[in-house]
């Protein structure tokens, strides 16, 4: 065969590969490489989606998560909101496309941007068990709900509809949704279990009933009624932006010159500045974004760091507020002293961002082991890879001693501690695809170390005041159930009245409580 | 006898007393006493034995650190107290118990390890100057004597040379032992209870008129008061026969010189007169040993180099010789190794020649 002809033979294999195919073949890359793992991210991905939608039309969450084991490695999910419900049209795009979603593009706060969408979980279960995925979304007490059985056609990434009907349903609206897949169950740090109780801690406006395999149930309550504040989309930072970001924004931008691309497409940016970048790019601001050619893209990203432009609007962050923090805390973690710090808004590579810290101390928490570090994203809870993010950074590098806890180098502190630490952010920057840890930014340690720093600092004081009142109280009683072992001793020697000796010894005990407590150590 | 009882339980009534009349006057309890400890122990040219300096501590009852060792000290002094009157001894182990119980409305003991038991009676020992046999308390009795010698015991009168293969076994308390009759022309101490049967069996003694005597390891009090007794009231010369180690150095150091733990009792337990036999480093090319060595572990070695600093070793030439063949051979011989030469190579050669040449080290 000639070298021509082979080449025909290997054009004739060749063929687009659809999303839903690599996906197929790697499925480690939707996080679903442990069994273990998958029931989590199958949770995740339909839980973040609910609280979502929910925040989206102010609806106060109230979510079910029932998981069914079927047999040692399959388990049926269903869960349950009651959120503003999908659009019939929308039902089979949503779980039968992969990539489908509106939002990546968006620079607004929110918590399904940490995911790569339902569908993902509608694929994985198709690969492992052939089923198709169950949804019931009604989105109106007026009308009936709409049931659909969806799968994916892996080679087109198109949604295939096995089954649908319009069914009643008791409910106002919301969505509910069925699936079986392989997995396995476990307890501990990684588990849906855990994920569910930090995802409560950081949503204390929703309510979450869960009922694991082992049929525990466990109702999560809600702490406030008042809704978060709504974030609000904003447009990109001029600081923020990259090649390939650019030239696609340029691509798709309606406006028609270069300057009004500017001006519009990008926060903060007016015609001063606009110019400013355009003189400094060496372009026209006439320039039509079309033509502008790759090279040219370059030059606009290098004068644009050249020039001082305000930080972004931060107005589109909605943490969850000290207070509201406060009080999830107290209801989960049973310990005896609570602080919370909410930073000011503060801006990494023009991406605004708010940290949010709360201590809990004391209590039935463990003294002797390391302090829990629970660490959320735009209140979605990280579990995986604690030590890889700047959150892991931050606390260790922070030094715990003067605010009354046990620390061995840089490590996590030692004490009866829960520390958790929010980024809310409209673009939270994870290390990897996963997006299981926080880059580290200097910007962003930089807040987080302060806000532990506010907060470490009540802790101290209290711990100080409290840990010293409870020590001198010990002392006294020791002291108190020493005297009269110490009176029998004495008076069998010197041959005296053992009350007596013992009165007097409580006296001087009594008269002398200051001195002998405080001027412990120069008595020695 | 009843006179030697009255100090002790006078000198305890006496504690009480002073602590009685502080918490009277309202003072915090306090107790001081000489300080013991390798920075308060030094030794004494003159009498050429280990003994405590001047510094003194303070204990006082209520300081969170002192609270529970004041009580303890006090509690053993109580033990001690009862033991006196109703004549009675206790061993240290009797003693941990006595105290050993929980304090009332706490989850503390007073003692929970016969360290702190065995700590406060030492303690009770420097407050009040006696000795731990004079407060009624024993030590594990530990070794053997054999030799010419009828003693008087609490009544009853033994003699040394007719015990059998047992020999007599020291108490703890020889402070009340009467000499009736002392027919021998010194004393050999040996380190290792077997080599003693060796020559028990031989009838050494017998043989060469001395006292042979041992105690399995470390030289107990009993022993030690015992030498000292018989080197002072019948004027007999002491040799030390222990292994070629630092170890053996050592408890021959301890029998010459004091230890550091109980140099609150300084020269009431030394006998500066004591030599060392052997063996020595000459002894193992004399009576060539050189086969049967053993190599020195690193343990062996530090302890080397701690003992041969000893102020008492340090401007020995002779003793400097012994720790510079030791270096040298990088090892260590036992008695029992001059066994590979006959099995009373021991009694009949190499001790009396030893003796006889005089070949000790001082």
């Amino acid at each position: 065969m000639t070298q021509k002809s082979e080449a025909h033979a290997l054009a004739k294999r060749q063929r687009e590969i659809s999303i839903s195919e690599f996906f197929t073949k790697n499925r480690h890359l939707l996080g679903f490489d442990k069994p273990t793992r998958a029931l989590l991210m199958a949770v995740k991905e339909a839980v973040d989606n609910s609280l979502d939608a929910c925040d989206e039309t102010k609806n106060l969450p109230e979510i079910r998560v029932d998981i069914k084991k079927l047999s040692e490695d399959r388990f049926r999910l269903i869960i349950e909101d009651n959120g503003p419900g999908i659009v019939k049209s929308q039902i089979p795009k949503i779980f039968g496309k992969l990539l489908y979603g509106s939002k990546f593009h968006t620079l607004k706060q929110n918590r399904g941007q940490q995911g790569i969408g339902i569908s993902a979980v509608v694929l994985y279960s198709q690969l492992t068990t052939g089923k198709p995925t169950k949804i019931i979304s009604k989105i109106s007490p007026n009308k009936l709900a709409h049931y659909y059985e969806v799968q994916i056609d892996t080679q087109k990434n198109e949604p295939k509809i096995v089954g649908e009907k319009t069914i009643e349903w008791q409910k106002d609206s919301g969505t509910k949704l069925e699936i079986e897949l392989e997995a396995k169950y476990q307890k501990g740090k990684q588990s849906v279990d855990e994920y569910l109780k930090q995802t409560a801690v950081a949503n204390p406006h929703a309510e979450i009933i869960y009922i694991n395999p082992l049929k525990e149930r466990e109702k999560y309550e809600r702490v406030v009624n008042e809704f978060p504040k709504k974030p609000v989309e904003i447009k990109p930072h001029p600081y923020g932006v990259e090649l390939g970001n650019l030239m696609w924004m340029l691509e798709s931008t309606k406006a028609r010159t270069l300057q009004s691309f500017l001006t519009t497409d990008f926060s903060r940016v007016g015609s001063g500045t606009a110019k400013e970048i355009c003189k400094k790019a060496g372009l026209s601001v006439n320039k039509k974004p079309r033509d502008i050619t790759p090279d040219e893209s370059n030059k606009i990203i290098k004068s644009i760091k050249e020039i001082k432009i305000i930080s972004p609007p931060t107005d589109c962050l909605s943490p969850i507020g000290s207070e509201t923090l406060e009080k999830s805390m107290k209801k989960e973690f049973d310990a005896e002293y609570y602080v919370t710090n909410t930073r000011k808004p503060s801006v990494y590579r023009g991406f605004p961002f708010i940290i949010e810290v709360g201590l809990a101390y004391g209590g039935n928490l463990s003294k002797e082991e390391q302090a829990k570090v629970i660490r959320f994203a735009n209140r979605v809870p990280l579990l995986f890879q604690q030590k890889a993010g700047s959150i892991y950074e931050s606390v260790t590098s922070t030094n715990w001693k003067p605010y009354g806890l046990n620390q061995s180098g840089n490590n996590i502190p030692v004490g009866p501690l829960v520390i958790i630490i929010h980024l809310a952010s409209v673009w939270p920057p994870f290390t990897s695809e996963a997006k299981d840890a926080l880059a580290h930014y200097d910007e962003i340690i930089k807040e987080m170390k302060l806000a532990i720093q506010e907060c470490g600092r009540k802790l101290g004081i209290y711990v100080r005041k409290n840990i010293k009142a409870k020590e001198q109280k010990e002392r006294v009683s020791l002291f108190e159930n020493y005297i009269p072992e110490l009176a029998r001793t004495i008076s069998n020697l010197a041959e005296v009245n053992e009350k007596t000796t013992e009165n007097k010894l409580k006296r001087i005990l009594k008269e002398n409580m200051k001195n002998i407590l405080e001027d412990e150590k120069e008595t020695r | 006898m009843k006179k030697k009882q009255d100090k002790p339980k006078e000198e305890l009534k006496k504690l009480g007393k002073q602590l009685f009349c502080q918490i009277n006057k309202g003072k915090n309890p306090e107790l001081t006493f000489t300080l013991r400890g390798l920075s308060n122990v030094i030794f004494d040219h003159k009498l050429k034995s280990l003994r405590l300096g001047d510094k003194k501590s303070t204990r006082n009852f209520f300081n969170l650190a002192h609270a529970k060792k004041f009580l303890q000290t006090l509690e053993v002094a109580s033990v001690s107290k009862n033991l006196i009157k109703e004549g009675k001894h206790a061993s240290l182990r009797d003693a941990f118990y006595q105290i050993k119980r929980t304090i009332p409305n706490t989850k503390t003991n007073v003692v929970d390890e016969q360290s702190e038991s065995d700590k406060a009676i030492e303690d009770l020992e420097v407050i009040t100057g006696l000795a731990r046999e004079q407060l009624h308390f024993n030590a594990n009795k530990n070794g053997s004597v054999a030799g010419k010698v009828v003693i008087l015991d609490k009544g009853d009168t033994i003699d040394w040379s007719k015990l059998g293969s047992g020999g007599w076994s020291v108490p703890s308390n020889v402070e009340d032992i009467k000499f009736k009759k002392v027919n021998a022309k010194y004393i050999l101490y040996m380190e290792k209870a077997a080599v003693w049967e060796r020559l028990h069996e031989d009838k050494f003694w017998d043989k060469q008129k001395c006292i042979i005597m041992s105690s399995q390891g470390q030289t107990t009090r009993g022993i030690r008061r015992l030498l000292q007794r018989l080197s002072e009231e019948h004027n007999l010369p002491i040799y030390v026969l222990t292994d070629f180690d630092p170890w053996g150095f050592y408890i021959y150091s301890v029998i010459k010189y004091g230890s550091i733990s109980l140099a609150h009792l300084g020269s009431k337990m030394t006998i500066p007169t004591v030599k060392f036999l052997g063996i020595t480093g000459q002894d193992i090319e004399n009576y060539k040993l050189e086969k049967h060595l053993i190599k020195l572990n690193d343990k062996d070695v530090n302890r080397m180099k701690q003992i041969m600093n000893y102020e008492w070793f340090k401007d020995n030439k002779k003793w400097q010789e012994q720790f510079k063949l030791m270096k040298r051979l990088k090892a260590k011989a036992e008695i029992q190794a001059l066994s590979s030469r006959g099995i009373s190579f021991i009694s009949d050669k190499y001790l009396p020649e030893k003796i006889n040449k005089k070949d000790f080290i001082d």
